[in-house]
C-alpha cells in the first residue's frame, strides 16, 4: 500500500541514528587498539555517552513535548546518587554486569519518581512555570544532597541532616554519603561499551516512542494544545509520560557518569550543567534527535581539544543560543528567509536544498 | 527580641526581592515573557557602582545614578536586540533567548572583571539604630533598604496609576492590539518597561551588595531566581503582588536560616514556590486569565 | 430523546453575560445552522458545548449523558468533535498524522507496545493508516498525506480539520465557519462534501457560517443568535422572512 511505502523514511532515519552510534563506537575501538587515543581522550568517552543520553532525553521534553525543563541536572543527580548508593552497598559485590545494570535501573527509577513528583503539580499549569519549577527543583536537590549524610550498617540505612556522628552507626557501619563531600572511594564501573549500550537503549525507546501512538499524542500537545484537547487527547497523561521518561533517562545518564569516577559530589550537577545540555539540544536543533547526538558529541569534545577556547566557551554558547533563536524563530527573520529562498529558488539548487533540509528536520 | 530582629532582617531582604520582583512582574505583564536576564542586570549594576566608588573614587550617590542610567540603557538594548525580534514567536524560543542573554551577561562580566569575588563596601553611612536598651540593633543598611523600597513602591504605584504613560503600560499589558488601536505606541511602552525594570535592578543591586558584600559574576543569578519566585508567589503580573511576595519570601528565607538550617534555606524558599503553584497557581494576588479560543 | 439537549445554558465573564438561556435540541444525523451578527456569541456557544468554557448555569445532555462541566477531551470522547474558526492544526506534523491523532481513541495500543514494537503495533498502525487515508480521500487530501499540515493552502487546512474531527467518530460535529475564505466554487464543493459526510457517517452537524447561501443551502434547521440569546429558529424560509432576524442583521431594533 502507498502509505506503508511512505512511512519508510522514518524507520530509515532511525536506522541511520543507530548506525551513526555504532560506527562511532567501532572507530573508537580501532583507535584505542591502535594506541592513537591518549588517556585524556579515552577519559572523555563515557562523558560523551552521558551527554548524548542527557541531550536526547532533554530533547524529548523540549523538542517533542514543547516544554522547557531547566532541572535536567537535578534528575541526573537523583539518578547518580541513588545508583551510586546501591553500587556502594551491594552492587559492587555482584557480578559487574548485573550490579551495574541494576544500578542504572535504580537510578532511572528514582529519577522517574522525582519526575512524577515534580510533573504532577506543574504540568497542569500553563506558561513558563515548568521552566522555573524545574530550575527550583534542581536547586532544592543540590541543597539537600549537599546537606545529607547517609550511612549503612547491619540495621540498614541511616540518614541525617547534621553530621556523620548523628548517623549512629554500629561497628559494621560505613558512611556512604558524607554531606557536601559526597561519596568517596567508589569502585569505577562505567565503560565506553556500557555507555554506548545506554545510548542505543535511549535512542531505541525515545525514537520508537516518537513514532508511535503515544508519541503523536505528545507532539500534538506541542503543536496545538487546544486542538489536542478537542481531539480527545488526555493532555496531563501524555505530558507526564514524556516528562517522566525524560527524567528517567537523565537519571540513568547520571549513574553512568557517577560510576565513571571514584568520587561523587552534588555540586557537579548544578544549573550550569542543565544549561549546557540545553545548549546541546538547541544547537542540534529543537526536536531533532540526531542533531542532539551530534551536537552533544562535538560540543563536548571541541572545547576539550581547543583548550585556549575554554575561557570563551560559555560566552560563545550564549551568543550562539541567542543568534540561533532569532534566526530560526523570529517572525520577521523567517519571512525574510522565505522571501530570499523564493527569489533564488528558480535556480533549482535552492529547491533541492530546501527539500533536503525538510527531510532532515523530520526526525 | 531575637525573633523581632530576624523578622526585620527578613523584611529588609524581602524588600530587595520585591524591587527585583517588580522588574520581573512588569515585564511579564507587558511582554508576557520571563526575562531570565533580569537578575544579571542587578550584577552589572553592582559592578558599575563598585568600580565607580572603589576604582574611580566617585561619590556613592553619583555612582549609583550612573549605574542606574547604564542599566536602563542595558535593559533597552537587550529588549531591542534580543527580545523584540522574537515578538510573536513561541514562548519556548523567547525563554531560551532570555537564558542566552543571562549567560552572555555573566560571561562578559567574567571576562571583564574576573571570577574572584570583590568585597563591596557598603554605601550606607547611617549608624545602626539601637532599640530596647541595645537588645535590638537595626543596621543602617536595613533602614536604608526598607525606606528606599517603600519609596520606590509608592512611586511606582503612583506612576502606573496616575500618569498617562503608566496607564498606557496597564493598557498594553491588558491587550496589546487594542492599546495600539487606541494610539498607544506599544514598542515604546515595552521598551520603557524594560528601562524602568532595569533601573530598579541597579538600585536593588546596590542594596543587596551593601547587605551581603561579595560581588561575583553570578551574584545576580540566585536573587534573580528568588525574586521571580516572589513574583509568582504574589501573582505574576501584579505590582502589589510582587511587593507582598517579595517581603514574605524574604521573611521565610531569614526565618528558615535562623530556625531550621542555613544550608536548606534556599531549598525551603523554592519548596514554597512549588506549594504555591500547587495550591494557588495564580499566586496570592493574581487573577485568572481566560484563554481565547 | 434528542441527541443533544442544551437546557437553559448561560455563561458570564465577570459582569458580562455572554450567552444566556440557551436552549438547543439537535436530532441524530441532521444538519443545523447557527447564525447571528458578529459578536452574538456563536463561537462561545461552541466553546460551551465542547467544554472549553464551563457554563455558569444550565445543563448539556448528550445522548442521555450529562456532559456539563466535563473537560474538552472527555466531551470529545463522549461524541462531540469540532473545528476552529482560526484553524488549529498540528502544524509540524504530517497531514496523515493529524488524522491519526483523531483516531487516537478509536484504535488503541499502549505506549509500552509502541516503544517495544510488541505484537499488535504493526496491525494497529496499518489499520490507522488505512482509516486515515480513507478519510483523507473524501476530502481530496490523500495525495498530500505526507506533507506537513502547515504547508497546505488555507482551504485544504479547513478540510483537514474536518477530516481530523471526523476521525474521532463523533455523534455531533461542530463546524466553525467551514467555508470562511473560500471562493464560491470551493464552498459549493465543500457543501457537497458536508452533505456526503452527514449521510456517510450518520453524524449530526451544527455549523456556524456567515455565508447565507451556504447555510440556507444545506441546513435543515437554523438557530439565530443575537446578544447571546436565541431570537429565532426554524427552516431557511421562515428565518429569511423573520422580521426579528432581519432587524438583527440590519442593526435596527
Amino acid at each position: 500500500m502507498n502509505a506503508i511505502k511512505n512511512l519508510k523514511p522514518s524507520t530509515c532515519n532511525n536506522l541511520i541514528n543507530y548506525g551513526m552510534v555504532l560506527v562511532f563506537y567501532i572507530v573508537v575501538q580501532i583507535l584505542v587498539n591502535a594506541g592513537v587515543l591518549n588517556n585524556s581522550m579515552q577519559g572523555m568517552l563515557v562523558p560523551i555517552c552521558t551527554y548524548v543520553v542527557l541531550a536526547v532525553s532533554l530533547n524529548l521534553t523540549v523538542g517533542i513535548l514543547g516544554e522547557l525543563s531547566l532541572g535536567h541536572a537535578g534528575f541526573m543527580s537523583v539518578g547518580a546518587f541513588s545508583g551510586a548508593i546501591f553500587w556502594m552497598i551491594s552492587g559492587s559485590q555482584m557480578s559487574p554486569v548485573v550490579g551495574f545494570t541494576l544500578a542504572i535501573m535504580i537510578g532511572g527509577i528514582f529519577a522517574g519518581i522525582f519526575g512524577a513528583l515534580i510533573g504532577i503539580p506543574v504540568l497542569r499549569l500553563r506558561g513558563d512555570y515548568l521552566a522555573i519549577v524545574t530550575l527550583a527543583f534542581g536547586e532544592i536537590i543540590k541543597n539537600l544532597l549537599n546537606a545529607i549524610y547517609v550511612g549503612w550498617d547491619s540495621n540498614g540505612f541511616h540518614f541525617s541532616m547534621k553530621d556523620v556522628s548523628a548517623l549512629g552507626l554500629d561497628e559494621s557501619g560505613e558512611v556512604i554519603v558524607n554531606g557536601a563531600i559526597g561519596i568517596t572511594g567508589m569502585p569505577k564501573a562505567s565503560t565506553f561499551t556500557a555507555g554506548t549500550i545506554l545510548v542505543i537503549i535511549t535512542l531505541f525507546v525515545i525514537l520508537n516512542l516518537i513514532t508511535s501512538r503515544a508519541g503523536r499524542a505528545i507532539m500534538s500537545i506541542r503543536d496545538n494544545r487546544i486542538a489536542a484537547e478537542a481531539t480527545g487527547i488526555n493532555i496531563t497523561k501524555y505530558k507526564l509520560m514524556a516528562f517522566i521518561i525524560s527524567a528517567s533517562f537523565a537519571g540513568m545518564a547520571g549513574v553512568l557518569y557517577a560510576l565513571n569516577f571514584s568520587t561523587l559530589a552534588a555540586k557537579k550537577f548544578d544549573y550550569n550543567t542543565s544549561i549546557l545540555v540545553l545548549v546541546f539540544v538547541v544547537l542540534g536543533g529543537i526536536g531533532n534527535i540526531r542533531g542532539s547526538i551530534i551536537a552533544a558529541t562535538v560540543l563536548y569534545v571541541l572545547p576539550e581539544l581547543l583548550r585556549e577556547l575554554q575561557d570563551y566557551r560559555m560566552l560563545i554558547y550564549a551568543v550562539v543560543l541567542i543568534a540561533m533563536m532569532i534566526f530560526n524563530q523570529s517572525p520577521q527573520v523567517l519571512a525574510w528567509r522565505s522571501n530570499f529562498v523564493s527569489k533564488i529558488s528558480r535556480s533549482g539548487i535552492a529547491a533541492r536544498f530546501i527539500k533536503q533540509k525538510r527531510q532532515s528536520e523530520e526526525v | 527580641m531575637e525573633f523581632l530582629s530576624y523578622l526585620i532582617n527578613g523584611i529588609s531582604l524581602g524588600s530587595v526581592y520585591a524591587i527585583i520582583a517588580l522588574g520581573y512582574t512588569m515585564v511579564y505583564g507587558i511582554a508576557k515573557m520571563l526575562n531570565f536576564a533580569h537578575g544579571d542586570v542587578i550584577m552589572v549594576g553592582s559592578y558599575l557602582v563598585f568600580i565607580g566608588i572603589n576604582q574611580m573614587g566617585i561619590p556613592p550617590l553619583v555612582a549609583i545614578i550612573i549605574s542606574m542610567v547604564a542599566c536602563t540603557l542595558l535593559g533597552i538594548i537587550i529588549e531591542r536586540f534580543a527580545y523584540k525580534p522574537l515578538r510573536g514567536a513561541s514562548s519556548l524560543a523567547v525563554l531560551i533567548t532570555a537564558i542566552g542573554v543571562s549567560y552572555l551577561l555573566q560571561n562578559l562580566a567574567l571576562l571583564f572583571w574576573g571570577s574572584d569575588p570583590k568585597s563591596f563596601t557598603s554605601v550606607v553611612t547611617i549608624p545602626p539604630l539601637k532599640l530596647a536598651n541595645g537588645q535590638l540593633v537595626i543596621s543602617g543598611e536595613t533602614i536604608v533598604t526598607i525606606v528606599t523600597s517603600t519609596v520606590i513602591m509608592i512611586g511606582l504605584m503612583l506612576f502606573v496609576n496616575r500618569t498617562k504613560v503608566g496607564n498606557a503600560m496597564l493598557a498594553v499589558s491588558e491587550d496589546k492590539g487594542a492599546a495600539q488601536l487606541m494610539g498607544i505606541n506599544v514598542n515604546y511602552t515595552i521598551a520603557l518597561t524594560f528601562a524602568i525594570g532595569s533601573a530598579l535592578a541597579a538600585v536593588a543591586g546596590v542594596l543587596l551588595c551593601s547587605a551581603y558584600p561579595t560581588l561575583q559574576p553570578t551574584t545576580g543569578a540566585m536573587p534573580g531566581i528568588k525574586a521571580f519566585t516572589a513574583a509568582v508567589f504574589g501573582g505574576i503580573g501584579s505590582i502589589p503582588g510582587a511587593m507582598l511576595g517579595g517581603v514574605l519570601l524574604g521573611i521565610i528565607e531569614i526565618l528558615s536560616k535562623a530556625y531550621i538550617s542555613t544550608q536548606l534555606a534556599d531549598a525551603i524558599v523554592f519548596a514554597v514556590l512549588i506549594v504555591v503553584l500547587l495550591v494557588r497557581p495564580t499566586g496570592l494576588l493574581g487573577k485568572k486569565i481566560n484563554e481565547k479560543v | 430523546m434528542a441527541l443533544l439537549e442544551v437546557m437553559n445554558v448561560g455563561i458570564a465573564f465577570g459582569g458580562l453575560q455572554a450567552v444566556s438561556q440557551l436552549d438547543i435540541k439537535l436530532e441524530k444525523g441532521h444538519l443545523y445552522g447557527l447564525i447571528g451578527p458578529n459578536g452574538a456569541g456563536k463561537t462561545t456557544v461552541f466553546n460551551l458545548l465542547t467544554g472549553v468554557y464551563r457554563p455558569t448555569e444550565g445543563d448539556i445532555i448528550l445522548d442521555e449523558k450529562n456532559i456539563t462541566g466535563k473537560s474538552p477531551a472527555k466531551i470529545n470522547q463522549a461524541g462531540i468533535a469540532r473545528t476552529f474558526q482560526n484553524i488549529r492544526l498540528f502544524g509540524e506534523m504530517s497531514v496523515l498524522d493529524n488524522v491519526k491523532i483523531g483516531l487516537h481513541n478509536q484504535i488503541k495500543y499502549s505506549a509500552f507496545t509502541g516503544i517495544f514494537r510488541l505484537p499488535g503495533f504493526k496491525e494497529k498502525e496499518q489499520e490507522m493508516d488505512y482509516k486515515a487515508l480513507k478519510l483523507l480521500k473524501i476530502f481530496d487530501l490523500d495525495t498530500v498525506a505526507q506533507s506537513p499540515a502547515s504547508s497546505l493552502p488555507y482551504g485544504k487546512q479547513r478540510k483537514l480539520e474536518i477530516a481530523r474531527a471526523l476521525a474521532t467518530n463523533p455523534k455531533l460535529l461542530l463546524l466553525d465557519e467551514p467555508a470562511a475564505g473560500m471562493n464560491p466554487s470551493e464552498s459549493e464543493e465543500l457543501m457537497n462534501t458536508i452533505k456526503f459526510v452527514q449521510k456517510e457517517f450518520d453524524v449530526a452537524i451544527l455549523l456556524i457560517e456567515h455565508d447565507m447561501n451556504f447555510v440556507m443551502g444545506i441546513c435543515e434547521h437554523i438557530y439565530v443568535l443575537e446578544y447571546g440569546r436565541i431570537i429565532a429558529q426554524g427552516n431557511g424560509e421562515s428565518i429569511r422572512n423573520n422580521p426579528r432576524v432581519i432587524a438583527a442583521y440590519l442593526g435596527g431594533d
